[in-house]
């Protein structure tokens, strides 16, 4: 207190805190992904710039796995339910997350959206976020593995460009390859090449939504990561 | 432009430790920000100047420390190169993020009222 008048001056109190900023977001994203791993349902964050093909890639996996398996997806954009319905014509039942002005979906909307979906056990749920590069990746939300498309008509030096997003990319979707014949400028030698500058450990499967082609290379790379019945979900990654 | 949601996200867990403190204002707020973390510092202190207005931390400095990337090796512990391949030229073994995808607040300092 001050010793003049007795106005009782404020103490200036340190304190250290040293936790993520973003400790909620991790809190909600947790619970989440203790829902998937108790439902036994393979959560998959689907990320990349807009027009990379992250839905055309969706419709391929939906029309290809129809019966064999139960697909869900979640559908994040800024406006309009357009990806949620072209998915739903693909045999996806599928919800759409508009964001407004958002740039990223994070585990709260995941959350909230989960709530409203019409089916209860699915095997595998899409999470196909907002098209941007950037700010996805820094929000978890709860998912097993995060993929990301990267078109061909993107140009080589991408993944240079928006490292944070490749260092958290579980698997590398090169779509639009069917595409390649009329780029003689890119080279996917040199797309693999920069994705080893910024991927400890690059994984990279080439696809083409239009042909097919790549299309099984996927199917599989997604089975085995399938949590198996009644396992601890050998499949299932806790990011850091 | 997620840097205005991680302003929010700051300034709620700001209010949470002044409120159990009993905290009538801050007057200091530090952060460390990778340089992998994803955000970018100019565009975070853009946000943390528009959003501070009518919050505790109205009148709070922010200090932000920046943390460089850092990558090793898992297994023999060697430092990568900076723009090198990511994985160990003696082990083979993919390297590991030692360093620099932080984005925390280490300190607040808050004005207590002495009554």
């Amino acid at each position: 207190m001050c010793d003049s008048c007795g106005c009782g001056d404020p103490e200036i109190v340190p304190v250290e805190v040293h936790d993520r900023i973003l400790a909620g977001n991790d809190r909600t994203a947790r619970h989440n992904r203790e829902h998937f791993v108790a439902k036994g349902t393979l959560a998959i964050n689907l990320m990349g710039s807009p027009g990379a093909g992250k839905t055309a890639v969706l419709e391929a996996t939906g029309r290809a796995l129809q019966g064999r398996m139960r697909l869900g997806a979640l559908a994040g954009d800024l406006e309009t339910d357009r990806d949620a319905q072209r998915l739903m014509r693909a045999g996806i039942p599928s919800v759409s997350i508009t964001t407004g002005s958002a740039c990223h979906l994070d585990a709260e909307l995941v959350h909230r959206a989960l709530h409203g979906f019409p089916v209860a056990d699915l095997d595998l749920l899409f999470i196909e976020n907002v098209g941007n590069l950037v700010c996805p990746a820094v929000y978890d939300l709860g998912q097993a593995a995060n993929v990301v498309a990267l078109s061909v008509t993107e140009g080589d030096d991408k993944p240079l460009k928006y490292p944070v997003m490749f260092r958290k990319a579980d698997l590398v979707l090169l779509t639009k390859t069917d595409l390649l014949p009329h780029l003689p400028d890119v080279s996917v030698p040199a797309i693999e090449d920069a994705l080893a500058h910024v991927m400890p450990d690059p994984r990279i499967l080439r696809l083409s939504a239009r042909t097919g082609e790549g299309l099984d290379a996927w199917l599989d790379w997604l089975a085995a990561r399938r949590p198996a019945a009644g396992a601890t979900s050998p499949g299932i990654r806790v990011p850091a | 432009m997620h840097e205005y949601s991680i302003v929010q996200a700051l300034f709620e867990r700001v209010e949470a430790e002044a409120a159990s403190r009993g905290a009538s204002t801050v007057r200091h707020l530090s952060v460390s920000i990778g340089e992998l973390a994803g955000v970018e510092i100019d565009l975070l202190r853009t946000a943390y100047g528009v959003f501070r207005e009518r919050t505790l931390c109205e009148n709070a400095e922010l200090s932000i420390v920046p943390v460089p990337a850092r990558w090793e090796c898992p297994v023999c512990r060697a430092p990568l190169a900076r723009g090198a391949i990511l994985r160990c030229p003696d082990c083979g073994v993919p390297a590991r993020l030692a360093a620099g995808d932080e984005i925390v607040l280490d300190r607040i300092e808050m004005e207590v009222s002495d009554v």
